[in-house]
């Protein structure tokens, strides 16, 4: 199992280093100069040129590709275009911000989409099952921008219950925060809950439907029993791959309900990087953002083969 | 030898194992789901729409008309009116037609490329398929929609730029489920059977295993379909997507939401609804055809 | 008429004895499609107490729904629609959900097909059955023990080790047996065995089989067991129900009904096993023409006459009653009397192949290995074959799974790359290891049947597809002559013009393997390798197909490399038998010399303990242990861990003994001399047990 973590970890550092590569030289192509697109259109040419220069892209590609992983390897992302200060004490605040509003959906949607897919799958077939099922479809397939415009119409423009736009939190107190909170998670909840009660559900029909359960209802074990010890503990692992692998979906969604509810998050200062061709931001935001996708499978990974005895011991004897 | 029948069938014996009589077709399964019907007619609706929408809808939809700036739902527009004076009804009727082109052709596109690649990582597996695994995990890694908007940063936002882009972004991702499949079928005597016979690869692949794998396609490009809708609409409200002034549900948004603030609801709400109808009724025939596929 | 009628399941149980099991007039559907399809129609019958029960039928008869409807545990589109059950006294059917628990857990238990399966994964085998203690009110503790004595009350090896593993660390036979220990902690009073050694391998299924055995006799427990298989019903029980189409058509005590059948499909069922050291130059097996009604049909009179050849216009228009025939034997046929005289419905006579030469190899093996690499583990398939394929004849290959006999048949196939060193002769000249480097007439050479044809045949492709493709690819046809030559293997294998434009998927099992069968032979072959074709199949279906082999083989003159577990088939089929064990040929010799002995202790432990329909007396050589896995042979003969007749020396432990010639034609390899083995074993056939 040692050996199964550090193949793990080793492929999550070969995938780190390839989107690396696919970022910077991406962020490359862009077209236009930086030192023009920082500067405005009224700079001289020399500014320019010299703005150029001590921000070193005018060096060769390669190298500069080298000296931006030597930065970040010891912890420096690079000055940032925009601000002309270090990209990191930014994009770390970002980051918390994101994170807040992330944990909050997250902890809304696990026990959630868990519960409703499994009741689903209690129920196959019935009026609640197809209920759970068909509204989940349709919610995860809505873009979080439209259906974060219905929410803030009701909530916020027609019955001024909860407070729009989000804006910052700094300073507030912290139900005030979750007060603010609410409005932009609604988006993400009802985008998360289709995929994760879709896989709890079909995950629980296959654990039903499989030769064990007959077993351990003819054993005799009262239903409640069959369920807790011998269908869900078959059932959710999966169910956590999944919820990891939805962590991409989930900065997807911070991007944009950032933006919709001007909250300062790491997907809205990618936004504004893009925007202003603030390269070192864009760059440094998205590696974060492949980062923190990365940790979270690998955790993932680490949990199912720790909850799973068929990958935790081997076959013996 | 005289050839003997050993199992001489009876007269009027069918030699069916299951069933009284041939399954009925899938079509007709399909057309016997509700779900479907309605999915179907509300699709049908926003493609006639998106063909026919200049002629449908009432006014111009980028005729700005200064003096009826952001004014509420009435009869002369019945949806309102928008912050630069245009008819929020016209431009809802006219939006669907750039969404309606461009995710199908991506998505199409990517299904194309997907299930060629897909079939060549799985069939031939080995070094192909560990690198071609490794680009698609590193992919994954980041949201579509980042990805999407990179890429379009660079080569600059347009309708061709989002059908490649979209699709090239659903390449990977279509080759991962199309691999999978070829390699459940891989396991199956029949390609051996081929090989047996000195078929080759390319004849393995698109005559004996692509028609088998064809179901699970289906469905993918179903499924990719409604992600290509969400996904062109989110960049478009990301302003990287269909450019103003050109009629479009999520630009539209983009444009409109700053005053949501202000009450002004219906420039926003009509375009939002009809985003949502379209990806639903979208869901609903897809998951209609999921349940008669999988039956 | 003379029998007097009464029906059977009805008949009195001797006073005082209230049976176990008594199930009357059941009737159960399963609605597929809005449609209802019976699935078992007025099954009536009983089981005393201690009795063993055995309900034997093909695949779709209904044996598995009987069980699930006895244990109300059908599919939610399943339903009793008529009839009574009743366990010790209480009626599953009618009980509350609490009742319905308390008499899974007390009184009926069962065991199950797939013992793999049938345990949950994520939880220790010891749990799992002291649950059975918890549910009686034990605490963790004493339940945890009480399993450990089940255990060993099921003689696994090391109880308390097992009690802390998971069921995939548990090899099937020891899963089986933690689930019969399940099945029995509460000791029920009817315990239900549906198919419980099917997937188990022949001398593992000995095992199991001796197992229940002596528990049955320690125990008071009924016992229905449910199988396809009529062998293992006759070795374990005490009186016997024929299923066909749901329907239950015979029944009695299991040496009567196997020994004087009474109704025509059990005589015909009884006529497709190739028996008593049958062979194919004695003359074909006798199939069953037709096949089952489809699910849901409907049927006024005899639910067999379609296929009958007794069949009178009675039977089509009233279903026969069961008529009583001797003590506790019934059927349901109106004929019964004339039953044994079933004519036959394949003619006895068929052309023999030309025996073949004994000293002309077709293919010659020198050293073949084969080696699967994975993960870094390295598995040996194959360690140095030594074995020659005669032209025209047929070999049969056995061994159970692991032995490497699919390997052995893919390798000559060329689907998989032997090690370095290995040489593969055809015919006189190399054939190349790797199949893009065989030239067309080497691919049309060498050909296979399959073991499942629904994996074998493209689902997507026309029967009219699949069989042309091979005549286009090796042998080069097109047009007319294309046409002319597909009309004529779809006559020798009997398929007709109309099946040519279905797909797999609307073909019985028969008719696919038919259709595989023809497109082995589409390319002309010399030499054909068939793996397991029969193990998919039922076994009137089974006998249709060897007869179709045979005749091919006749008229094609091809070689054949017969793969198969089933011994009987084996014999029935093959001219010379090599058997193999952990990648080892142990043993070959023409089919009679290895069959009659003396042979290799394996070989003689593989047959004895396939269960026997005839009452061999033999003495039960049984093997200890499991197979050990080839990733870790054992040093020295690789069989020593559970040879029965290991020497004493010690040599067996150390030195792997060669493959020698100890009769003219005959080889081995075990380090007792022939004559010795002659004697040990002579012994054990003259005193039985």
């Amino acid at each position: 199992m040692t050996r199964y973590l550090l193949r793990r970890i080793g492929l999550a550092i070969a995938t780190l280093w390839i989107l690396s590569v696919i970022v910077f030289f991406a962020g490359q192509v862009l077209p236009g100069d930086p030192g023009r697109a920082v500067l405005g259109p009224f700079a001289s040419r020399i500014a320019v040129r010299s703005f150029d220069h001590q921000i070193g892209v005018d060096r060769p590609l390669v190298t500069q590709y080298l000296s931006w992983v030597g930065g970040l390897l010891h912890g420096n992302m690079g000055i940032s275009y925009s601000f002309r200060t270090p990209v990191e004490p930014i994009i770390v605040t970002a980051l918390g911000n994101s994170a807040k509003l992330a944990a909050l959906a997250l902890v809304i949607i696990i026990p959630l989409g868990i519960a409703g897919g499994v009741l689903a799958a209690l129920y196959t077939g019935r009026a609640i099952d197809r209920t759970i099922s068909l509204s989940g479809l349709a919610a995860s397939t809505v873009p979080e921008f439209v259906s974060g415009i219905v929410v803030i119409i009701v909530f916020g423009v027609a019955l001024k219950i909860l407070p729009y736009p989000t804006g910052s939190l700094a300073g507030l107190s912290v139900p005030s925060q979750l007060d603010h909170l609410i409005l932009p998670v609604i988006p993400l909840v009802l985008v998360l809950f289709g995929y994760i009660a879709r896989m709890a559900r079909a995950g629980t029909i296959e654990a039903l439907d499989s030769d064990y359960a007959r077993t351990a209802v003819l054993k005799g074990l009262p239903r409640s029993v069959v369920i807790r010890r011998h269908i869900l503990r078959n059932s959710l692992l999966p169910t956590i791959t999944v919820i990891a692998t939805q962590t991409g979906y989930l900065i997807g969604g911070l991007v944009v309900v950032e933006q919709l509810f001007n909250y300062q998050g790491i997907g809205r200062q990618i936004l504004s990087a893009a925007s202003s061709k603030d390269f070192p931001m864009l760059e440094a935001g998205i590696l974060t953002i492949g980062i923190v996708y990365m940790v979270a499978t690998l955790i993932a990974d680490v949990l199912y083969t720790v909850l799973n005895p068929r990958l935790r011991v081997g076959v013996s004897g | 030898m005289t050839a003997t029948p050993d199992v001489a069938a009876s007269p009027g014996q069918v030699p069916v194992a299951h069933g009284l009589a041939a399954p009925p077709a899938p079509w007709r399964l399909l057309l016997r789901k509700p779900t479907f019907l309605i999915g179907t007619a509300v699709l049908v609706f926003w493609v006639v729409c998106a063909i026919f929408g200049r002629s449908i809808a009432p006014h111009d939809p980028l005729a700005q008309s200064l003096l009826a700036r952001n004014s509420p739902p009435s009869g002369a527009h019945p949806f309102g009116v928008d912050s630069i004076g245009r008819d929020v009804l016209s431009r809802v009727i006219v939006g669907a037609r750039d969404i309606l082109l461009i995710s199908p052709l991506a998505t199409l596109l990517g299904t194309v490329l997907g299930t060629v690649l897909g079939l060549v990582m799985g069939y031939f597996g080995g070094i192909v398929d560990t690198l071609i695994g490794r680009v698609v995990e590193a992919v994954l890694a980041l949201p579509v929609v980042i990805v999407a908007f990179l890429f379009i940063v660079a080569v600059g936002p347009s309708p061709l730029t989002l059908i490649v882009v979209i699709g090239f972004i659903f390449t990977p991702l279509i080759a991962r489920t199309v691999r999978t499949a070829v390699l459940v079928e891989g396991q199956q005597d029949y390609l051996a059977s081929a090989r047996l016979l000195g078929e080759r690869p390319g004849y393995i692949m698109f005559a004996e295993i692509l028609p088998n794998v064809l179901p699970v396609i289906v469905v993918e490009f179903t499924v990719r379909l409604g992600y290509a809708i969400f996904a062109v609409a989110t960049l478009s409200f990301l302003g990287f997507g269909v450019q103003q002034p050109t009629p479009d549900w999520g630009g539209d948004i983009a444009a409109n939401y700053g005053l949501l603030g202000a009450g002004y609801w219906w420039e926003t709400l009509f375009a939002a609804l009809a985003i949502a109808s379209l990806v639903m009724a979208l869901n609903l025939v897809t998951d209609a055809i999921e349940q008669v596929i999988s039956s | 008429m003379t029998s007097q009628e009464t029906a059977a399941g009805e008949q009195e149980i001797p006073a005082g004895s209230e049976p176990t099991l008594r199930v009357a007039n059941l009737d159960v559907t399963y609605r597929v499609r809005g449609q209802n399809r019976p699935a078992i129609r007025n099954v009536s019958f009983q089981i005393g107490g201690r009795e063993s029960y055995g309900l034997v039928g093909e695949s779709g008869s209904g044996k598995s729904t009987v069980a699930l409807a006895l244990t109300r545990y059908l599919p939610r589109n399943g339903l009793v629609t008529g009839g009574s059950v009743s366990i010790a006294g209480k009626d599953p059917l009618s009980m509350s959900g609490s009742a319905l628990r308390d008499l899974r857990a007390r009184t009926v238990s069962m065991v199950y097909q797939e013992p793999g399966r049938a345990l949950n994964p994520s939880i220790r085998a010891g749990r799992q059955i002291a649950e059975v203690f918890e549910i009686a009110g034990l605490d963790r503790k004493t339940a945890a023990d009480r399993a450990e004595d089940m255990l060993r009350k099921v003689q696994i090896p090391d109880p308390g080790q097992v009690m802390d593993r998971y069921p995939h660390q548990l090899s099937g036979g020891m899963a089986q047996r933690a689930i019969i220990a399940m099945a029995l902690a509460a000791e029920p009073a009817l315990l239900i065995l549906d198919e419980p050694t099917t997937a188990l391998d022949a001398t593992v299924e000995a095992e199991v089989l001796d197992l229940v055995a002596g528990l049955r006799a320690d125990m008071a427990t009924s016992v229905l067991f449910i199988s396809h298989n009529l062998a293992v019903i006759a070795q374990m029980c005490d009186r016997v129900g024929v299923l066909y189409a749901g329907e239950l058509v015979e029944e009695g005590p299991a040496s009567v009904v196997f020994d004087q059948p009474s109704h025509p499909y059990t005589v015909g069922l009884l006529r497709c096993i190739p028996r008593r050291g049958q062979r194919k130059d004695h003359g074909r097996l006798d199939a069953i023409p037709g096949f089952q009604p489809a699910p849901g049909q409907d049927i006024t009179g005899c639910i067999y006459a379609e296929r009958c050849a007794l069949v009178i216009d009675e039977c089509r228009t009233a279903p026969p009653p069961a008529f009583g025939i001797g003590p506790d034997h019934a059927a349901r046929c109106y004929r019964h009397e004339e039953a044994a005289a079933l004519p036959r419905s394949t003619p006895a006579d068929a052309s023999l192949p030309s025996p073949p030469d004994a000293d002309d190899p077709i293919v010659t093996l020198r050293g073949l290995s084969t080696t699967y690499k994975n993960a870094g583990t390295e598995l040996k398939a194959l360690t140095g074959i030594d074995l020659t394929i005669m032209r025209g004849e047929t070999l049969g290959l056995v061994g159970e799974s692991g032995s490497g006999k699919t390997t052995l048949a893919r390798a000559l196939l060329g689907l998989v790359q032997p090690d370095p060193g290995s040489v593969l002769e055809f015919d006189g000249s190399p054939l190349p290891a790797d199949l893009r480097r065989r030239r067309r007439d080497l691919l049309r050479a060498v050909q296979i049947v399959f073991q499942n044809p629904d994996s074998a045949l493209n689902r997507r492709h026309t029967v009219r597809r699949l069989i042309s493709r091979p005549l286009v690819r090796l042998a080069g046809l097109s047009g007319s002559r294309l046409a002319e030559r597909l009309a004529d293997l779809v006559r020798s294998v009997r398929l007709e013009q109309r099946h040519l434009s279905l797909r797999p998927g609307q073909l019985s099992g028969g008719l696919k393997q038919r259709v595989a069968i023809a497109r082995a032979f589409g390319g002309g072959p010399r030499l054909v390798v068939c793996d397991e074709p029969t193990s998919a199949l039922d076994v009137s279906v089974q006998a249709a197909i060897l007869n179709l082999l045979a005749d091919l083989q006749a008229k094609e003159q091809v070689t054949y490399l017969f793969i198969s577990h089933d011994l009987g088939v084996v014999r029935y089929l093959s001219d010379r038998i090599a058997v193999l064990y952990l990648g080892r040929l142990m043993e070959v010799g023409p089919a009679e010399t290895v069959f009659s002995g003396p042979h290799h202790p394996y070989t003689e432990a593989l047959l004895s303990a396939v269960p026997s329909l005839d009452g061999q007396r033999r003495e039960r050589i049984r093997l200890q242990g499991e197979i050990p896995s080839a990733a870790t042979p054992p040093s020295g003969c690789v069989f020593h861990t559970r040879c029965p007749r290991k020497l004493s020396t010690g040599v067996c432990q150390t030195t792997e003994p060669p493959l020698a010639a100890v009769e003219p034609g005959h080889q081995m390899r075990c380090h007792i001399p022939i004559g010795e083995l002659r004697r040990l074993q002579e012994i054990a056939t003259l005193n039985p047990q």
